[in-house]
């Protein structure tokens, strides 16, 4: 392995579960303590294993080093000793000994808990992704930046006023107990969705990086399927839907970086593999008549895995389409119900479901818009696209909507 | 934004007709119910998806201990669902119920304000 790529990875791979680990150990308000700690600990990889080369196990030394930095802080910072261990008494351990566990199976268990501290209802669920994205999944400020769009500036102040918020309500990093779970679990799932879209759909060009959002996501989702009490229909579904979304994840964007809108997507390059996978945990999700969101969304995504001529593939979707929004609305799914109604009775009745939604100012009503109104009507078409074209934010964006303008003339 | 309920009124007779529909006839009015339903809700205006009232085992309650099969049968007509949509005026509730599919059936749409709890008038 290329060892300059070796300290990178490790720090992806590795720093949420230390940072979690040890937060969950010190309580929410010490999370910037567990993140310094965590970051001296690579920065001393850096310079040892610069000078003295990589030891054989690079993750059980990162460990150690955490372990024992931890400790140090614990001896030597004053405010942290007094703090931290007096909270930890109060809580009943009679002897303090500070023990860090860093066993696979605390790992998990901490990153549960903290995905439940994480997403908690009062801070916003843009914080809660950003934090979730540092915390849980260990990417820098920098690539959280990158993805989202925004400045680093934003993110730091965004997961300072989180962390703020957090300590100041004093949350527990706990999985809440079973009358909880099910509403707090709501809010989690809310926020590993919109981790995943935030891959999925980012106009970042940073391929890799958004594939990296998404998998996190998947994983997440996972450790909530593998654990008892958190193992609910809705989860199955979300990581169903995840599933069917991902096996599209290569087909949707081209090797030159631009987007491939679905209806021109290679279907050789749609992912079998996870298409099986979102079927299985598909079947699993239906079970005691729970009928969530995730579950009609992942229904979408089945049938979109499937090529056209199927069925009454477009026909199923409206219904779908119908049954979500009857469920809750979301100006995304209305502009897709409009979509799907365009495919199954035309242009011009959809234009007028497209139009009654007046989602002014909304980058995909104007695009839409555009795109049914093409051969109807084709200079309120080009108004449109115009619109869209001013509130895009990516070139691939701009792009297609270019691509559009041209086919006009 | 205020809030409308859609009551569903359906005519005894139209009703007794529709108990001989084919499966195909079922399944587009179910499809006209659907896309209806999912118009308003589109447009975030569906306050409650509401119920469907069913026939069967239905009773009319009366005074001195009178019960009754069915729904209330000295009118020709009963009542077999409700929606609650929000509105910015009755007039604007009314043009969302013409679009109601019980319209095609014979059915009417009544549409009634919710009385908020403060308001005695």
């Amino acid at each position: 392995m290329d060892e300059r790529q070796l300290i990178p990875d490790l720090y992806r791979k590795e720093y949420g579960k230390m940072v979690t680990v040890l937060c969950s150990r010190f309580g929410i308000a010490y999370m910037d303590i567990a993140e310094d700690i965590v970051s001296d600990t690579f920065l001393s990889a850096a310079e040892t294993w610069g000078l003295k080369g990589v030891p054989s196990n690079p993750v059980s030394w990162l460990y150690a080093v955490a372990r024992n930095n931890a400790l140090n802080s614990l001896k030597h910072d004053r405010v942290f000793q007094r703090q931290v261990k007096k909270e930890l008494t109060m809580e009943g351990e009679k002897s303090f000994e500070m023990e860090i566990d860093l066993s696979p199976k605390n790992i998990t268990d901490s990153q549960l808990q903290m995905m439940f501290a994480i997403c908690h209802p009062s801070i916003p669920v843009e914080a809660q992704v950003s934090l979730a994205l540092r915390v849980l999944c260990g990417f820098s400020i920098d690539e959280i930046a990158q993805a989202l769009l925004t400045t680093k500036s934003n993110i730091n102040k965004r997961l300072f006023r989180a962390k703020e918020k957090l300590r100041l309500e004093g949350v527990k990093i706990v999985v809440p107990d079973s009358r909880e779970v099910s509403v707090r679990l709501d809010t989690v799932l809310v926020c590993l969705y919109l981790l995943f879209n935030e891959g999925y759909y980012s106009a970042s060009q940073d391929k890799v990086l958004r594939r990296d959002f998404c998998l996190e996501a998947m994983r997440l989702t996972y450790l909530l399927i593998e654990n008892a009490s958190t193992s609910m229909p809705r989860v199955h579904a979300l990581m169903a839907l995840m599933c069917f979304q991902a096996s599209r994840f290569d087909a949707r964007v081209n090797d030159n970086g631009e987007l491939v809108l679905y209806e021109d997507q290679d279907i050789r390059r749609w992912d079998e593999e996870l298409i099986q996978r979102g079927n299985d945990f598909f079947i699993r999700a239906i079970r005691d008549g729970d009928v969530s969101k995730y579950h009609l969304e992942a229904a979408i995504a089945w049938w979109h895995s499937h090529p056209a001529e199927e069925g009454e593939k477009w026909e199923n979707i409206l219904r779908l389409y119908n049954q979500r929004l009857i469920l809750e609305y979301s100006p995304v799914a209305a502009l897709n119900r409009a979509y799907a109604f365009y495919r199954v009775y035309g242009r011009e009745q959809a234009i007028a479901e497209a139009e009654a939604l007046q989602l002014y100012g909304n980058l995909f009503y104007h695009s839409l818009l555009g795109e049914l109104y093409t051969g109807v009507d084709n200079e309120q078409a080009g108004r449109h696209f115009m619109q869209a074209l001013d509130l895009a934010g990516s070139d691939a964006e701009r792009a297609v909507l270019e691509k559009k303008l041209e086919g006009l003339k | 934004m205020k809030e409308f309920a859609l009551i569903f009124r359906m005519n005894g007779d139209a009703a007794a007709g529709a108990a001989d529909i084919t499966p195909a006839q079922m399944q587009e009015r179910m499809t006209y119910w659907n896309n209806w339903m999912g118009s308003i809700a589109a447009r975030d205006r569906l306050s409650s998806s509401g119920h469907r009232l069913g026939i069967r085992e239905s009773k009319t309650v009366a005074p001195g201990d009178v019960v009754t099969d069915g729904p209330y049968t000295e009118v020709k007509e009963f009542i077999n669902g409700f929606i609650i949509v929000k509105a910015q005026s009755v007039d604007e509730a009314v043009e969302m119920a013409k679009g109601c599919p019980i319209l095609f059936g014979g059915g009417k749409v009544e549409v009634r304000p919710l009385v908020a709890s403060d308001d005695n008038k």
